[in-house]
């Protein structure tokens, strides 16, 4: 990744789409794990890596090379997400019709996890998804969310807990 | 199985089109599709700041476009907000709603595409006009190279663009013969062009109103032959007396 921020920062037209392929996945996964619906974590990501190009062509070269890139992109990320749902809660979008070309690839147990998850707070599911969908570290989470350490493992610890009780309870 | 484990292998591939999708909207890539023309078929390459080209729709338009912009190519939808204007711009030979992304070009190639995207359907003006339009009287050389290498025709009507002795003249857009049609397509009569050319006529006076316009202009064209007087320039016009139309506005 260090090898990266450095290639972004010297020529980020041609370094930029390895950025989509090393995070595009963890990033999608993350969000459609977080918001609980395909078409809108896709539309999330795309958005969130159209703000990161943005924010890279406007940064300067020292800058763009000190970046840790996986909480970077993880902050903007779930600040999209975040006004997503305020301006969804707004606004309601009027029905739009079903996109039949477009393949949801998620797993056949999808909905059971939204279910799991949808019992834990916000914060709880932000920290659990980062941390064991994502893989990021402890350090990355606290970085990308701006909660501190201790926070964040509590927040792991509980919603880790909440989700086995979930599943206990289903069988 | 743990539950970390489990979580684990909740993330899979990417969404199909991410890359692409990503690649549309920084710019990185221009999107492209194809519509109908009054001659034929074209590709029209779009960003999310406007249309960036117009090409006939052969073959190897992507290794072209690669070319030319050094950026890919990709198919995709133009974006929403003017996709349905885009037709009816095409039809016109002006960009009307649809935005325009001419930085592939230098700023006074820009001026003069500005300028030649305000010519009136039907009407033609020549590279002299263009240049003063672009505040460059004397760069008629440079506003025609810029004409030639117009990225978007059609939609920026560089094919009403003629030579400064009036005759039509060469066209990028799979050669002259459809400037020819296209101008035939708006009432433009690209034959009698050609003979005003050869008889050196620029400007052409109206005896009763005593104006003087360009051949094409609207303010003109339906005026009686009998009661037009030819001129061979505009200093010629202004001599005898003629004032120049506030339409057409000819000057050289």
């Amino acid at each position: 990744m260090n090898d990266l921020a450095s290639a972004l920062s010297t020529d980020l037209d041609s370094a930029f789409p390895e950025l989509v392929d090393v995070m595009g996945s963890k990033l999608y996964w993350g969000l459609r794990r977080m918001c609980g619906d395909h078409q809108e974590a896709e539309d999330l990501t795309q958005e969130a890596f159209i703000r990161a190009y943005r924010a890279l062509d406007g940064y300067d070269r020292n800058r763009v090379r000190e970046l840790k890139l996986a909480p970077w992109m993880w902050t903007i990320a779930l600040n999209l997400g975040r006004n997503h749902v305020r301006d969804r809660a707004r606004r309601p979008t009027p029905a739009e019709l079903e996109d039949v070309g477009d393949v949801d690839p998620e797993p056949a147990d999808s909905v059971a996890w939204d279910t799991r998850f949808g019992l834990l707070t916000e914060h709880q599911k932000t920290s659990v998804v980062l941390r064991h969908v994502v893989g990021l570290s402890i350090g990355e989470i606290a970085e990308a969310t701006g909660r501190p350490e201790g926070t964040v493992k509590s927040d792991i610890h509980r919603g880790l807990e909440r989700l086995r009780q979930a599943m206990e309870s289903e069988t | 199985m743990s539950i970390e484990e489990q979580l684990e292998r909740l993330a899979g591939p990417p969404p199909p089109g991410l890359t692409e999708g990503v690649a549309l909207g920084t710019g990185l890539a221009d999107g492209y599709d194809v519509y109908e023309s009054p001659i034929g078929d074209v590709v029209v390459t779009f960003n999310p700041l406007g249309v960036t080209s117009v090409e006939l729709a052969e073959e190897d338009f992507v290794s072209s476009f690669n070319e030319r912009f050094h950026r890919p190519l990709l198919r995709a939808e133009a974006p929403r907000a003017w996709a349905r204007h885009i037709r009816p711009a095409l039809e016109a030979g002006r960009p009307g709603k649809v935005p325009v992304d001419l930085s592939s070009v230098t700023p006074f190639q820009q001026n003069v595409l500005l300028a030649t995207a305000t010519i009136p359907k039907g009407e033609v003006r020549s590279y002299s006009w263009i240049a003063a339009q672009a505040d460059r009287p004397r760069a008629v050389r440079a506003a025609g190279s810029s004409v030639a290498s117009n990225p978007i025709p059609l939609i920026i009507p560089c094919h009403r663009v003629v030579r400064a002795d009036g005759h039509v003249g060469k066209y990028s857009l799979g050669g002259p013969h459809n400037k020819w049609e296209l101008l035939e397509h708006e009432g433009a009569n690209p034959m009698r062009l050609e003979e005003l050319a050869s008889d050196h006529v620029r400007v052409q006076g109206n005896r009763n109103t005593g104006v003087f316009c360009y051949p094409t202009c609207r303010a003109i064209r339906r005026t009686r032959p009998e009661n037009l007087i030819p001129f061979r320039s505009v200093e010629d016009a202004e001599e005898a007396g003629f004032e120049a139309c506030n339409w057409c506005k000819p000057c050289c």
